[in-house]
């Protein structure tokens, strides 16, 4: 079992942290990623900063653009991987555009990702139409691919995307990108509930997620929240990013002490 | 004469061309696709949307264009020179071909709130164009650096009632304005029709506007067999930023023994890094939503073109000029910002008629030494709009040079 199915295995409220890797400095990632998980983040996502994030919004498309002047590449993600996994055992999932992943070469990124001890990728542009061999290779070297699901994803393929994804799936919050806000708690009701029945895995949802509240509430109905633009928002221009970080992550898991 | 005919079927089921293509979106855009493919493979076989079609492409663009013989340009030369007058389409270029069969799409789908990105405003202006003309919402992203060397088209869209977004992401230009539209669309993906620009995007787009567009190639075959009683030309030109105008000219030529030339933007030359030839110089990878050629560096990140021409301007091309230049059935060239220019105003002077910056690109194709034409051959090029739009950008160059 890879982390991330054995913390799936457990019945309890999970937060996934996401990060984007390089921002706000280039050498700030093991700092904050750290933090957060000292904080009580279960899990963390950290994103590979891409000229052109389709799926984001102003927030995360900012600290993208930053760790890239920053001088972030993929190669200096994987160094600084290293140094974070000698420090930690919570799970980690690298989430990156497909354009950068396929520079890199497919297979070899996830056999990187293997022997650094990323236990989990997500390519918010790689559809289950385009995932096939994504998965296989992915599932070949003991790595959870988190494919996506939608509020418009059919029934059908929200089965289809959790098989193949085997270990867990994302769903995105609302139709939309990440920082948009969260449509009526009914409506997200039903949508959460249409994934828990048609849904073969543990399923986490994101975008959108800002609050305790939230994270409370979407771990009644899913089995984890993903925190991104909130948290970035929380250490943009911050001179003292790593504090910012670490009492925000404590509020969102409800610790104010 | 019996004409030898290969067959070309292309693309796949899943809207790969080889490797290229696809769809690399959010699965959020996935139910759009599907439905857009849909209702577009539905619609191209029933008369009754062909028939709408072709009337509008009559009686609202003016069609067919001519093909016309430009003589000077052919004495100077000592070739046949034929223009696909494409500029003398309502709005100024091929891009009403796509709006058109994009809005009726729209219009089949119910979806009334219309969105598009532009470089050099020709789409933006088109999609304005067939948005008031069917009272849709229309929403134009453009950016900024385009919104300043294209005022013209800013101040016609907004006459036609579009709203039109600044883009002040990246590099300012048709890339960024692409990235918000598709942003746009995934947010607003219920109630919106995107229409795109060019052959380029997710699957079903880039063969929608392919076929859209091949209305060009398809009058052309008939024209030049009754205008020179020859069964085809030597050699198809035209200018490539998505692919849009070229793929229109050269797709029903395809199966036949023509040859073909897509001429990219060299901006300040093919070895600097100012320039958007991405076949000439990119590599494999995915920009808004296809397997393509693109330019980016070691990174993976996308890097910024450069080109005179806004709608040249362009990091990306659509997935099918890739597969044609692998498969080396179109070859692929380029011209400088500066034989643009020294063309824009050679067509001007010799034809009276002002190209766009864009197809001057493919005009000063026929002007580079070892562009392989021979004397006497039929060359046919696809004057893809008109200069109107460009004027001032041209002037300020002028001014530049002989300062
Ligand atoms: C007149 C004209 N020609 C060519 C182009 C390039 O687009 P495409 O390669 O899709 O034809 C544009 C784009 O704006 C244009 O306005």
């Amino acid at each position: 079992m890879n982390r991330i199915q054995k913390l799936f295995t457990e019945k309890r409220e999970k937060l996934i942290v996401y990060l984007t890797a390089g921002y706000p400095k280039l050498n700030s990632t093991k700092d904050l990623v750290l933090s957060a998980i000292d904080s009580g983040a279960d899990m963390i996502e950290l994103g590979i900063p891409f000229s052109d994030p389709q799926a984001d919004g102003p927030v995360i498309q900012y600290s993208n653009e930053k760790a890239i002047k920053n001088g972030i590449n993929l190669g200096i993600i994987f160094d600084q991987l290293e140094k974070i996994r000698q420090e930690t055992s919570k799970p980690i999932a690298l989430m990156g555009y497909y354009n950068q992943i396929l520079k890199w070469g497919l297979n070899t990124f996830i056999s990187d990702c293997k022997s650094l001890g990323v236990d989990g990728i997500t390519i918010p542009d790689l559809p289950l139409c385009e995932a096939n061999e994504f998965c296989k290779l992915s599932k070949s070297m003991n790595i959870s691919p988190i494919l996506l699901v939608a509020p418009n994803t059919s029934n059908e393929n929200i089965t289809k995307i959790s098989k193949k994804a085997a270990d867990l799936i994302y769903a995105v919050s609302i139709i939309g990108i990440t920082g948009n806000d969260l449509s009526s708690r009914t409506e997200l009701k039903t949508y959460l509930s249409r994934i828990r029945k048609y849904s073969s895995t543990p399923f986490m949802v994101g975008f959108g997620i800002r609050s305790h509240n939230d994270v409370k509430w979407f771990n009644e109905y899913s089995d984890g929240a993903v925190v991104g633009s909130a948290i970035i928002e929380k250490i943009k221009n911050k001179n003292d990013y790593i504090n910012s970080a670490r009492s925000f992550v404590k509020k969102l898991k409800g610790n104010h002490g | 004469m019996e004409l030898t005919k290969r067959d070309y079927d292309l693309p796949d089921s899943k809207g790969h061309f080889a490797e290229f293509g696809g769809r690399f979106v959010p699965e959020t855009l996935i139910p759009a696709l599907d439905s857009l493919e849909e209702h577009y493979l539905a619609a191209k076989e029933n008369k009754l949307f062909n028939n709408e079609l072709n009337q509008l492409l009559k009686y609202y663009c003016g069609r067919e264009t001519p093909l016309y013989k430009a003589e000077e340009i052919s004495k100077e030369l000592g070739f046949n020179l034929w223009l696909k007058r494409e500029d003398l389409n309502h709005t100024g270029a091929h891009k009403i071909n796509n709006a058109l069969g994009q809005i009726l799409l729209a219009k089949k789908m119910g979806k009334k709130r219309i969105i598009a990105e532009t470089g050099a405003g020709q789409h933006g202006v088109a999609t304005a164009a067939v948005a008031a003309k069917f009272g849709f919402e229309c929403i134009v992203y453009m950016g900024e650096e385009d919104i300043e060397r294209q005022k013209l088209n800013v101040f016609r869209m907004n006459l036609m009632g579009a709203e039109i977004r600044p883009v002040s992401s990246g590099s300012k230009t048709l890339k960024d304005a692409t990235n918000e539209a598709i942003r746009d669309w995934v947010s607003n993906v219920e109630n919106t029709f995107y229409i795109i620009g060019s052959s380029v995007g997710p699957h079903p787009y880039p063969m929608l506007v392919r076929d859209f567009q091949s209305v060009i190639g398809k009058e052309t075959i008939i024209q030049f067999k009754e205008l020179t009683g020859l069964p085809l030309p030597d050699k198809l030109i035209a200018c490539v930023g998505g692919g849009s105008n070229a793929l229109g000219l050269f797709y029903p030529f395809l199966p036949y023994d023509v040859e073909i030339i897509g001429v990219e933007a060299g901006g300040k030359g093919v070895n600097t890094t100012q320039h958007a030839a991405t076949l000439t110089k990119g590599e494999f990878g995915v920009l808004h939503g296809a397997a393509s050629m693109m330019l980016q560096n070691e990174d993976g990140q996308v890097t910024l073109p450069h080109s005179i021409s806004a709608g040249l301007d362009y990091p990306g091309i659509g997935p099918e000029h890739s597969y044609l230049s692998k498969s080396k059935r179109v070859k692929y060239k380029t011209a400088t910002d500066d034989e643009a220019l020294d063309a824009f105003k050679w067509m001007s002077e010799k034809e009276g008629i002002i190209p766009a910056l864009e197809t001057a690109h493919a005009i000063a194709y026929l002007k580079q030494k070892d562009n392989g034409i021979s004397k006497n051959e039929h060359v046919i090029l696809n004057l893809s709009g008109r200069g109107d739009k460009d004027v001032s950008t041209v002037e300020q160059s002028m001014k530049k040079k002989y300062e």
